[in-house]
């Protein structure tokens, strides 16, 4: 592999770890986040009905 | 028919449209989560091709196969400036028409923007290192992205730092107005100083230099990484909206807790 190729490699496995990395962060957030709001109104729900 | 039951009539057959539409957030996460996984879809394909045009085009006749490397920093690049010009847009519907779901739009496009200008750095740095003898020089173009990624951080911080207030929103939409400033002297910074950047190449007045071969899988690229962009965008908000509910639902159970603790003592007494 000649050294020019290998910076073409580099700069790609940069973008893909990147935009990849931040697409995972995205995707994570929103169901952690999905979660606790499921878990809040579930909790409102039953205090509601006492 | 009376007058009040007129403008009754005449209030319900009123639709909200357009941007007033998604000023509601459930009909916005609504609408989203059926776009979603079709723009997602759609940014994978074209991506997708674009980078197979990419990898099928000729190599330059000076940078050899680094010349690929443009078809991912040119796209970042752009989607870099898109992204704070649309903070810049959204700062101003924060302003002046304080539209709800633009301080959304604000504080979820932030991180978005500091990862494309951060791979703009890393894949410029990398084509840089071959081809002018250096990783990193203090040029106007490389200094002024640098000083916008320096701005998304910035901003990442400060709307940590707010405390989620109309006063907080509106002084975070006229930091991202002023620091809009940065965004033409990026573009211009190439013309109007000397710069070891090569001036612009595709957007200019007289039509792009780059040959055809190479132009086409460069815009099918950008096209791609835009869409994939506006897929991430459009997330961001949905989990930024969600962040906003818990808080409010935790709020209100913290409330609850308090009023119901003080009627316990109340009893006792």
């Amino acid at each position: 592999m000649t050294v020019h190729a290998l910076h073409v490699f580099a700069a790609y496995a940069a973008s893909a770890l990147g935009i990849g990395g931040l697409a995972l962060w995205v995707i994570a957030q929103g169901r952690a986040r999905q979660r606790s709001l499921r878990a809040l109104e579930a909790l409102g729900g039953r205090r509601a009905a006492r | 028919m009376s007058e009040a039951t007129q403008t009754a009539a005449q209030v319900a057959s009123v639709r909200p449209s357009g941007l007033t539409a998604l000023a509601n957030p459930a009909r916005f996460l609504a609408l989203s989560a059926r776009l979603l996984p079709w723009l997602t879809g759609v940014a994978l394909l074209v991506l997708a091709a674009g980078l197979f045009l990419a990898f099928r085009a000729p190599p330059d006749y000076q940078q050899g196969v680094t010349v690929r490397i443009m078809y991912v920093h040119v796209p970042f690049a752009w989607l870099s400036m898109l992204c704070y010009s649309l903070m810049a847009a959204s700062a101003l519907g924060v302003l002046v028409w304080r539209h709800p779901l633009a301080e959304v739009a604000i504080r979820a496009a932030a991180p978005i923007g500091a990862v494309f200008t951060a791979l703009t750095l890393l894949t410029g740095s990398i084509w840089g290192k071959p081809m002018w003898g250096t990783w990193w020089v203090w040029d106007a173009r490389l200094t002024s992205v640098f000083v916008l990624f320096l701005m998304y951080l910035g901003l990442i911080a400060l709307f940590r730092a707010l405390d989620g207030s109309g006063r907080g929103a509106r002084a975070a939409a006229v930091m991202v107005l002023v620091g809009f400033l940065n965004i033409p002297i990026i573009k211009f910074s190439v013309d109007w100083w000397n710069t070891l950047h090569q001036p612009a190449s595709v957007m200019r007045l007289d039509g792009p230099t780059i040959h055809g071969s190479m132009l086409w899988p460069l815009l099918v690229c950008a096209l791609g990484f835009t869409l994939l962009f506006l897929a991430l965008h459009l997330g961001a908000m949905r989990n930024e909206i969600f962040r906003r509910r818990i808080e409010t639902l935790r709020r209100m159970a913290a409330l609850n807790a308090e009023r119901a603790g003080g009627r316990g003592v109340e009893a006792r007494a």
